[in-house]
């Protein structure tokens, strides 16, 4: 292996060839700032503009500073990455980035939360020197993600995550020297675009120029109204990451104190989502083994594979990118539809009140989701199933604003029905959660077996693309899993082709699962925190007393006393949906 | 922005330019070119079938287009008349040049006139900075412009038209 030997601020150090100032610096302990430069590890995510130049360093024998993210190391290079010159510059290079953004940190979405903020901080700029002319740019609300442009500093990370990682394509940079801004096709506005609202540009924007929809507000004022019960549903991923708004160490379960944080904000029912992930496996893991038996009994027109359809990101995507194949993901609702159908159905008849007077509220990991409780399909005579859906940091917005000390809250229980889960369910939030939580019933059911071993390790991990094959009692089942709507596109081209070797493919939009949503705590480039929150989804499930969807006994009653059974007439109508062709 | 229908055989010409360049992302700014000559501009649905044929998205390639000055997404005028802003130019006088073709034509950088004519742009440097300001109407160049001129310039192919139209007549 050839090496490098080089000195950085007086240290020596030894790494690879190719490896870049940056990382070198990195080993020794030299923290350079940046800013653009993000690299997400094992998600093989980096975004390295060289833009920014925050990163600038002093190399001696070189007329020009070096930007650090984007310069590989040489033999004998002499690195000064805090000579008063590279400060200065650095400094200068804030002033002016900071002489073209609004300022406005005191009512700003991000404050407290934006790199541009702190390394501003940091770097000890006091003083704005710079003063000049502004840019102005319309704001553009969509109903999941807002783009504020003023604040907009051309890092480039988001419109690296929308072409290259989910490879959708809707933002781009536009225009040329002052007038530049990432922006849509046309300057159109993203609900016109085939954005898909993953919320993936709102998870790694440095500042506050894309942000969620903030639905706060409208939470509060639905928990004052005397005349409504208000239910809240929580996804499972969110329990495994709200412990850092308050923080908390990454991948800390904080599930007792998020249920009763929820009962003092006033929720009239404290309820899980993990609920209708379980009955999402009723009914999706039966049309699995519909299909797949179809296909083993010499059927040549049934589907296969056949695609999950919980992650409303991904829905939208193949909407618009891949109509051809709409009859091939699974027609079952993701889990937030279906509580908020069963909830404005079984539940409002059990409580004995009108739909209108029962508010649905769900707390995600994800923005697209405010997008999917919208969708028309999903509501009956223009009352939504779902009224509000807030991402994780919406919650912990709402605990702070009301008074809440969540490090002192006691562990409580979910309520019942609606609250009882598996730990099928629980990992929902993980790539591959979706599709292992699928196998655990569909080969218990198929094979009239208990399963050797629960866990299937063949199906976790954080590679973008894994293939297992399970052993359903002699029927080799070929499985796909794909994260990232780029990764997902693979797959679907080897579907197009007819060269797809999967029974089952699991897809979901977020790098990572719902666990790296767009509505989780900002990892600031830190990929650690996602694989500790998966860590917490997969020690959830072990700890649970239950952890395979079939085996709930609130579901099992559920279609005793409401549904029937899996796939019935009445599940179809409540549980299943159609999709679109948005081309 | 209004919705244009391309002709099918409009449609047909730009596939057949991606396909001359392999349909290859890397080979945008060259299909941009070879469409824009073709057919004068390049407008949104135009961009649509581009970014389809070289399986890019559409706004890699509007981002593309709104970063050259030379690519336009208005119909460029018949005759379309570009000043060069280059230094050298651009200190003998060609900013008063240009604001004197925005004052008779009645139209701004990058906008046609209503009959189509004329249509003003600007460039930089055409590396004749000897005959600076320059002007280029369409493939004619014009050198040591004064504003005093840009009347005379004008009215040759106003002239050059009518006469056009009295001959076809």
């Amino acid at each position: 292996m050839d090496t490098v030997k080089l000195n950085i601020d007086n240290k020596s150090v030894v790494v690879k060839k190719g490896t870049t100032i940056l990382q070198a610096a990195k080993e020794i302990g030299v923290d350079i700032p940046t800013l653009c430069y993000m690299k997400l590890d094992d998600l093989n995510i980096e975004n390295k503009p060289g833009g920014c130049r925050i990163c600038v360093v002093e190399v001696e024998g070189r007329r020009n500073l070096a930007p650090a993210c984007c310069t590989d190391v040489n033999e004998g290079m002499e690195v000064k990455t805090h000579s008063i010159r590279a400060i200065n510059a650095r400094r200068t290079v804030m002033e002016l980035i900071l002489s073209d953004h609004p300022a406005d940190c005191l009512i700003c979405a991000k404050s407290g939360n934006c790199d541009l903020q702190d390394m501003a901080h940091n770097l000890g700029i006091r003083k704005l020197n710079y003063q000049g002319e502004q840019s102005h740019y319309r704001e553009d609300t969509s109903p999941a993600i807002i783009r504020e442009v003023d604040k907009c500093i051309m890092c480039r990370r988001c419109e690296m995550m929308c072409n290259e990682v989910q490879t959708v394509g809707v933002l781009s940079a536009i225009n040329r020297g002052f007038e530049s801004v990432v922006a849509p096709a046309f300057e159109m506005n993203l609900d016109h675009s085939v954005c898909t609202y993953c919320g993936q540009c709102v998870a790694v924007c440095p500042t506050g120029a894309l942000t969620e929809v903030d639905e706060t507000a409208k939470v509060v004022r639905v928990l004052s109204d005397p005349t409504k019960t208000v239910i809240v549903q929580t996804a499972p991923a969110v329990r495994a990451a709200l412990g850092e708004e308050f923080d908390m160490e990454a991948g800390t379960l904080v599930t007792g104190k998020l249920v009763s944080a929820l009962r003092r904000l006033g929720f009239n029912y404290v309820f899980d989502t993990d609920f209708a992930a379980d009955l999402t496996i009723m009914e999706e893991g039966t049309e699995l083994l519909n299909r797949i038996g179809k296909h083993l009994e010499g059927d040549k027109d049934v589907k296969l594979p056949i695609l999950t359809s919980c992650c409303p990101a991904w829905v939208k995507f193949f909407e618009h990118q891949f109509p051809d194949l709409m009859d091939i993901p699974s027609t079952a609702r993701s889990p937030q539809q279906m509580f908020g159908s069963i909830a404005k159905t079984y539940f409002a008849q059990k409580l004995g009140i009108k739909r209108e007077d029962l508010v649905v509220v769900s707390i995600m990991p994800c923005v697209a989701k405010k997008y999917e409780c919208g969708r028309d399909e999903f509501k009956v005579d223009s009352n939504p199933d779902v009224d509000h859906a807030i991402t994780t940091r919406e919650l912990a917005a709402l605990i702070k604003l009301s008074n809440i000390d969540f490090h002192t809250l006691p562990n409580e229980e979910f309520d019942n029905p609606l609250g009882e889960s598996t730990g099928a369910a629980v990992i929902f939030g993980t790539t591959g959660g979706v599709i292992e939580a699928a196998v655990r019933t569909a080969y218990e059911v198929h094979t009239k077996k208990d399963l050797p071993k629960i866990d299937f390790d063949e199906l976790r991990g954080m590679e973008g693309i894994r293939k297992a094959t399970i052993d359903f009692d002699g029927i080799p089942i070929n499985i796909g899993i794909a994260h990232g709507l780029g990764n997902a596109r693979k797959l679907l081209e080897e579907i197009q082709a007819g060269e797809s070797e999967f029974h089952a493919i699991e897809i979901m939009s977020c790098p990572g699962g719902c666990i790296g949503g767009g509505g989780q705590p900002y990892h600031h480039g830190n990929a650690d925190i996602i694989k500790k929150r998966q860590k917490a989804i997969y020690q959830e499930d072990s700890k649970k007393a239950i952890r395979k969807s079939h085996e709930n006994p609130h579901i099992l009653k559920l279609y005793e006393e409401f549904l029937g059974e899996p796939m019935s007439e009445k599940a179809h109508h409540l549980l299943h949906t159609k999709y679109f062709d948005r081309t | 922005m209004p919705k244009i229908k391309l002709a099918e055989n409009t449609i047909q010409i730009i596939k057949d330019i991606c396909a001359e360049f392999d349909n290859n992302e890397g080979e945008l700014i060259n299909v941009l070119h070879k469409v824009q000559d073709k057919l004068g501009y390049l407008p949104a649905e135009v961009q649509e079938v581009i970014a389809k044929g070289l399986n890019t998205s559409v706004a890699k390639v509007y981002g593309v287009v709104t970063f050259y000055s030379y690519f336009t997404m208005i119909p460029r005028g018949e005759f379309p008349i570009s000043i060069c802003m280059g230094t050298a130019c651009y200190v003998r006088g060609a900013e008063q040049v240009l604001s004197e073709f925005k004052r008779q034509l009645k139209v701004d950088v990058g906008e046609s006139t209503p009959d189509g004519m004329f249509s003003i742009n600007c460039l930089r440097c055409v590396g004749a900075c000897g005959l600076a300001p320059v002007v280029n109407v369409g493939d004619k160049v014009y050198g040591r412009v004064a504003p005093t001129q840009v009347k005379e310039i004008i009215a040759e192919y106003r002239k050059g038209c009518d006469s056009d139209n009295v001959k076809s007549a």
